[in-house]
């Protein structure tokens, strides 16, 4: 598995409206990409575009993988809402995708997952009987069951409280390594956790942000990345009071 | 199964209350037995008739059983068909939803007229009736994926039978579960409709018969019949819809 850089450029509407001007991004081949942006602004859009997915924005524009090859097949999405059936248990919903395919499913293997997401012993659960962050984190083990190339993630680590977050993040960047990862959140902690690049989005367009040169996954607790995190919000405060220049 | 009891309990309360209003109304007003029979004489009716009752419940309750059968059957795959076909849907909702507006009900005496006074006119006007509820509540349900899970659908480039198997039919089970509750309130309406539009057997014949001689005892007994035939079809749907919803959890799919 090869995992591609995919460039997007162009500017987003919805039905005649704009939702963010002219811009160009690369999304880092094998690499985490981290988008930051006030909600509504049109990250989800963004996402289901590349994702190849029914969405009521248009892109004016191009998405290309860098090899040109076609992105959808290649793509597992975590979306900011779980999606988890709510009549399967835990085991089923995350071998859903393998089933609408007709593969044969790896019951050992999604088992495993859920006990690296922290949720071992939860196999016969149904989303009903758990709380918010337990099923994003079944959203999560279904996503990295997928073994995709490229994996779009919408805020996927909204949900869990400030430990379980940190350790969800370690997971997915040990187990997303080598893989074409697009962020989107609306935590600077996280972009700057996880990011090899990071923007920030608005309507008059995306910008990029500066970033510790050590190697992702950063420590939440060093002094680089508290002071990256910092830099971050005082240009999330600039961008949202003047717009990007 | 504790509130299962209770709510039993509770009925056979309120029915033993009501049961000894409606015998002290008919002894205190003195009402005409042929008007308004007390339930003791119900009880001696229902007792004194009982093979002539058995024998029409017999042909109702199988009349019932069969026109209830294919009319869920039928219903069934019509949603299905409907729900795979986009030319099929073309073709047949329109139809769907005309139905659900005119009172099929209105048709039994011209069924009658074609199919003759025997079983089949009977059948069909139950099949019929059932058939319209089920057909349009499930297939309400079929088309109506959540969003998420039809994104799943897509991301999975899922053929759409297994679409079906696996997101949509699950999904939809609720919606058999509203058409089926439905059709076990139409059916005994359908029987008697049916068997009052023309037929030499059955407990809406028994009861037709049994009010124009003056029996009004007895018409109370096949009444009693007939409305705990229906309680049974409810009791029997109430279980299901309970085993479906353990099985499958509430079903309703939550959004953020
Ligand atoms: N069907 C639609 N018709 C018109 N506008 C829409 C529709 N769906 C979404 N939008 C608008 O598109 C914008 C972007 O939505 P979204 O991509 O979900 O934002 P984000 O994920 O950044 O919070 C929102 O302002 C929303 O109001
Ligand atoms: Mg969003």
């Amino acid at each position: 598995m090869t995992a591609p850089a995919i460039y997007i450029n162009g500017a987003l509407h919805v039905a005649q409206n704009l939702l963010i001007d002219g811009f160009e991004i690369t999304l880092t081949a094998g690499g985490w990409s981290a988008l930051l942006g006030p909600s509504g602004v049109g990250k989800t859009s963004l996402l289901r575009l590349i994702a190849d997915l029914p969405c009521a924005a248009h892109l004016d524009g191009h998405i290309k993988a860098g090899d040109g090859a076609p992105i959808g097949p290649r793509v597992a999405m975590m979306a900011q809402d779980d999606q988890l059936l709510p009549w399967a248990n835990t085991l089923d919903n995350i071998m859903i995708c393998a089933r609408l395919r007709g593969e044969d499913v790896q019951s050992d293997r999604a088992a495993a997952l859920l006990a690296d997401v922290g949720l071992a012993g939860f196999e016969r659960r149904k989303p009903a009987q758990m709380s918010a962050g337990q099923r994003q984190r079944v959203a999560l083990a279904r996503t990295l069951y997928e073994d995709r190339a490229i994996v779009l993630l919408d805020e996927p680590f909204s949900a869990l409280d400030v430990m379980t977050r940190y350790a969800a993040q370690d997971l997915a960047a040990e187990l997303l390594a080598g893989r074409t990862v697009f962020l989107i959140t609306h935590d600077p902690a996280e972009a700057v956790r996880l990011a090899d690049v990071a923007w920030i989005v608005t309507q008059t367009g995306i910008s990029a942000c500066p970033l510790p040169s050590t190697a992702p996954p950063r420590a939440p607790d060093a002094a680089s990345t508290l002071s990256a995190q910092a830099t971050l919000l005082q240009c999330m405060r600039q961008i949202t009071v003047t717009g990007i220049a | 199964m504790l509130n299962a009891t209770r709510t039993l309990l509770r009925g056979l309360l309120v029915l033993l209350v009501f049961l000894f209003v409606w015998q002290t109304t008919v002894s205190l007003s003195g009402v005409p037995r042929f008007i308004l029979p007390g339930p003791m004489l119900v009880a001696q009716a229902l007792w004194d008739n009982a093979a002539l009752l058995w024998q029409n419940t017999l042909w109702s309750a199988g009349n019932l059983g069969i026109g209830l059968t294919i009319g869920i059957i039928l219903g069934v795959e019509t949603a299905l068909l409907l729900a795979l076909s986009q030319r099929a849907r073309w073709l047949l909702r329109p139809m769907l939803v005309v139905a659900q507006a005119v009172p099929v009900f209105a048709l039994a005496p011209v069924i009658t007229l074609w199919l003759g006074y025997g079983m089949p006119s009977k059948v069909v006007t139950i099949a019929l009736v059932t058939y319209f509820p089920i057909a349009s509540a499930l297939f309400d349900r079929l088309v109506t994926l959540p969003a998420g899970l039809s994104d799943l659908s897509h991301l999975s480039g899922a053929s759409r039978w297994r679409e079906m198997r696996f997101l949509r039919l699950p999904h939809a089970v609720p919606g058999l579960l509203s058409g089926l509750r439905l059709a076990v309130v139409y059916g005994p309406l359908a029987v008697l409709i049916g068997e009052w539009v023309g037929s030499s057997q059955g407990l809406g014949h028994l009861m037709l018969m049994s009010n124009g001689r003056g029996q009004t005892a007895l018409m109370f007994a096949a009444l009693l019949v007939l409305a705990c035939l229906s309680l049974c079809l409810w009791v029997a749907v109430e279980a299901l819809s309970r085993w479906a919803t353990r099985l499958l959890g509430t079903c309703e799919y939550a959004t953020g």
